[in-house]
């Protein structure tokens, strides 16, 4: 008999959903789903609202990529304006995305995944946390907390608190950078220097030794890759134009702007899920499935633009045999992210614009339709307003990063399910993969879910009529 | 000059016959929380947050329109005071769209001190979550009615300190909110001279400048103390 097994909520991420693992007679998994299972509305209630506050209203869709939201709004605010924004705000808010982008790795790769590397996918679920990490390897887990430490206080310091700093505003930001703090991100910049090597040097280890299976189940198919590069291809995260590209490395379409994001980008709805399904349009629904976030910026840009960063991208490109295509390296694309972000961090505290008064620009309704774009730790980012002539916004879309990785997320874990689950008897430690191969995204379903209390894992295995036939809690 | 001698909580106070009981108050150093009061206007008693407890009546007075009188025993901190102040608040979130997070005067509002000051930490009404809008069209200023509390200080303060009267009360009971004009777009009332008063004596987000986001007004009710002083009582410094 056909049999669903409902990995019910998805632990360890942020943000709620579930997942169904489908079963055929012979108990072979036939399709897997990824349901994100909560609706929160942000584009209707943002309705009638002045776009001066979409910044402020928008960073609450999260608490962990706040500043995603916020520098998009801001962005989409300077077109509304019709203003050039001083240069110093553009480089501190460029200071505040690598301060975020960092942060939000470190969180991903040391609290949320690397529990499973390092005490094992079958290792003791009450225990496989950041809490078993600080028992297993307190050095380790230290240096991670203090790596995510240094990227929420660069944001601390110039928004004046970490979450939720209403900081960037339409037409630059609010505060200049001060002489204390950016004395503090340059004393503590070696350390976190040292930290991201010591990470980069234990997944290499892993990704070459007892985890190479990983890198061939977890989502290793071919699909296009989509992020902001700079106007002469370089990394980029705040600015520029976006690129697609395939798995061979050929850029697909290249110089795009986010102001015509609707020709290129087409959202598709499946009636069991919350999130929406964005595809490249050239390529149809569901062939245009395209991947954003830390392994599609390294896969759409031709080099970082430092050198550390850069002998990285070399690395981890030679061990791909190419570009790399597997989900699971998403983690190391995420230490090369911040080691980029470390190294431009550096770059900015030897610029002396960073620290000019000049900080805002003030104009009146220039302009009632604008699309701001940016990169958000999981991907590209898009706002867009449309707003009426005093600037009470119309229309608002907002197309998140997590969502354009919905067709990949899906196709990763009925990968997953498809090579692991073979009969009704599921050991957790295969579960545990399955919800792994959505972790490798680190999707931030807050973003259009609610993050909801305690998420213990809930598996049921359901018949096909919809009896229930076993039911386990973790 | 006739003379009150009254005791504020256990305080003896001597005061001209005439003041408020919030007058008084001030006087004798005891503070007495308030929305609608603003030093120079007309008091109006519409907040209650004031209400007073005066031993041998068994109504609770609001402060800023009850005179003193002769022996008057004054309690400002019973329970039942502290109680009904705190549920007056939770009606007055319950009742508009409040929502500190977002809203331009966040860290410089008197409805979340006063929040603070009793105690609100949730409220036990349900929300009303009314359809209410957003005036933009002044080329200077902002008026949210969601946050408004209908407080009048700005009808009172383009009034009788600008001279302008731009605004009023239109509606009764729930439907109430403030008007411009004869009900029109704010930027189309002629009779606005752009002064910015009322922006000062909002005490919420309500009306704010153009452009404000999260925390940035700064409601500079001092200024209006100053020009009261200055016009009633000749000082001219601050």
């Amino acid at each position: 008999m056909a049999k669903t097994v409902v990995i019910d909520p998805v632990t360890r991420i942020e943000g709620h959903a579930k997942i169904s693992v489908f079963l055929d007679d012979a108990g072979q998994v036939s399709n897997a789903q990824f349901h994100v299972v909560e609706y929160r509305g942000f584009e209707k209630f943002c309705e009638g609202r002045p776009y001066t506050e979409m910044a402020g209203i928008t960073a609450r869709i999260c608490g962990i990529c706040p500043v995603s939201h916020l520098i998009c709004s801001a962005k989409t605010g300077d077109k509304i304006l019709a203003v050039q924004i001083p240069k110093a705000a553009d480089k501190l808010r460029r200071l505040m995305n690598l301060g975020q982008i960092t942060q939000s790795h470190a969180l991903s790769f040391f609290h949320l995944s690397s529990p499973d590397f390092l005490l094992g996918w079958d290792s003791d679920p009450a225990k496989r946390n950041v809490f078993g990490l600080i028992a297993a390897d307190p050095d380790l887990a230290r240096a991670g907390i203090r790596l995510r430490q240094f990227g929420q206080k660069v944001i601390e310091i110039l928004g004046g608190r970490k979450i939720h700093a209403a900081w960037t505003v339409p037409g630059g930001v609010r505060e200049p950078l001060s002489e204390e703090g950016r004395a503090w991100i340059i004393e503590r910049l070696p350390e976190s220097f040292d930290t991201i090597r010591k990470a980069l040097d234990i997944f290499k280890g892993l990704i070459n030794g007892p985890m190479k299976e990983e890198v061939e189940v977890f989502g290793e198919f071919p699909s296009l890759f989509m992020g902001l590069v700079s106007q002469d291809g370089q990394w980029e995260h705040y600015d520029g134009h976006l690129r697609f590209a395939d798995s061979n490395g050929n850029v697909v379409a290249d110089g795009l702007s986010e102001d015509d994001y609707q020709d290129f980008l087409g959202e598709a709805v499946e009636n069991w899920s919350y999130l929406k399904f964005p595809y490249y349009k050239p390529m149809g629904y569901p062939d245009g499935i395209y991947r954003v976030g830390p392994l599609a910026r390294l896969n759409v840009c031709d080099r970082i633009g430092t050198p550390q960063a850069d002998i990285e991208l070399q690395a981890l490109r030679d061990y791909a045999g190419g570009v790399p295509t597997s989900s699971f390296l998403y983690h190391y694309a995420r230490l090369v992210e911040i080691l980029a972000c470390l190294e431009h961090i550096q770059l900015l505290m030897d610029d002396p614009d960073i620290m000019s008064p000049r900080v805002r620009a003030h104009a009146g309704v220039n302009a009632l339709e604008a699309v701001g774009v940016s990169e958000a730790p999981r991907g590209t980012l898009f706002h867009h307003y449309k707003v009426d002539d005093n600037g009470l916004v119309q229309k608002v879309n907002l197309i998140i990063a997590t969502g354009q990785n919905n067709l990949a997320m899906n196709k990763t874990v009925t990968q997953i399910a498809k090579h692991y689950i073979h009969s009704e008897d599921i050991p957790e430690g295969f579960l545990n993969r399955v919800e792994a191969g959505i972790r490798c995204y680190d999707p931030c379903l807050s973003c259009s879910t609610h993050a909801a209390g305690q998420m213990p894992l809930h598996v049921q295995l359901m018949a096909a009529d919809g009896e229930l036939i076993k039911e386990v809690y973790r | 000059m006739s003379v009150r001698t009254l005791k504020i909580d256990d305080k003896d106070v001597a005061v001209e016959a005439g003041t408020s009981i919030m007058d008084a108050a001030k006087e004798a150093g005891v503070p007495i929380p308030k929305l609608c009061h603003l030093e120079g206007l007309t008091p109006v008693g519409a907040c209650r947050m004031c209400l007073v407890e005066i031993e041998g009546l068994n109504k609770l007075l609001p402060a800023c329109v009850t005179e003193v009188s002769e022996g008057m025993v004054i309690h400002t901190q019973t329970p039942k005071l502290q109680e009904y102040r705190r549920m007056n608040v939770e009606l007055i979130f319950a009742e508009g769209n409040h929502v500190c997070s977002i809203c331009v005067a966040n860290g410089n509002c008197e409805l979340q001190d006063v929040a603070i000051e009793v105690g609100m930490d949730h409220s036990r009404f349900p929300y009303r979550f009314p359809d209410r809008g957003v005036d933009l069209s002044h080329p200077l200023f902002g008026i949210d009615h969601n946050r408004c509390i209908l407080c009048t200080r700005c009808v009172r303060v383009c009034d009788e300190v600008e001279g302008a009267h731009v605004w009023d009360v239109a509606q009764r009971g729930a439907a109430c909110y403030i008007v411009s004009g004869l009900n029109q777009p704010w930027g189309e009332v002629d009779a606005c001279t752009s002064c910015g008063k009322c922006v000062d004596a909002c005490p919420t987000g309500a009306i704010f400048k153009q452009g404000s986001t999260t925390g940035e007004k700064q409601a500079d009710a001092d200024t209006l103390e100053f020009l009261y002083t200055a016009r009633e009582k000749h000082q001219w410094t601050r």
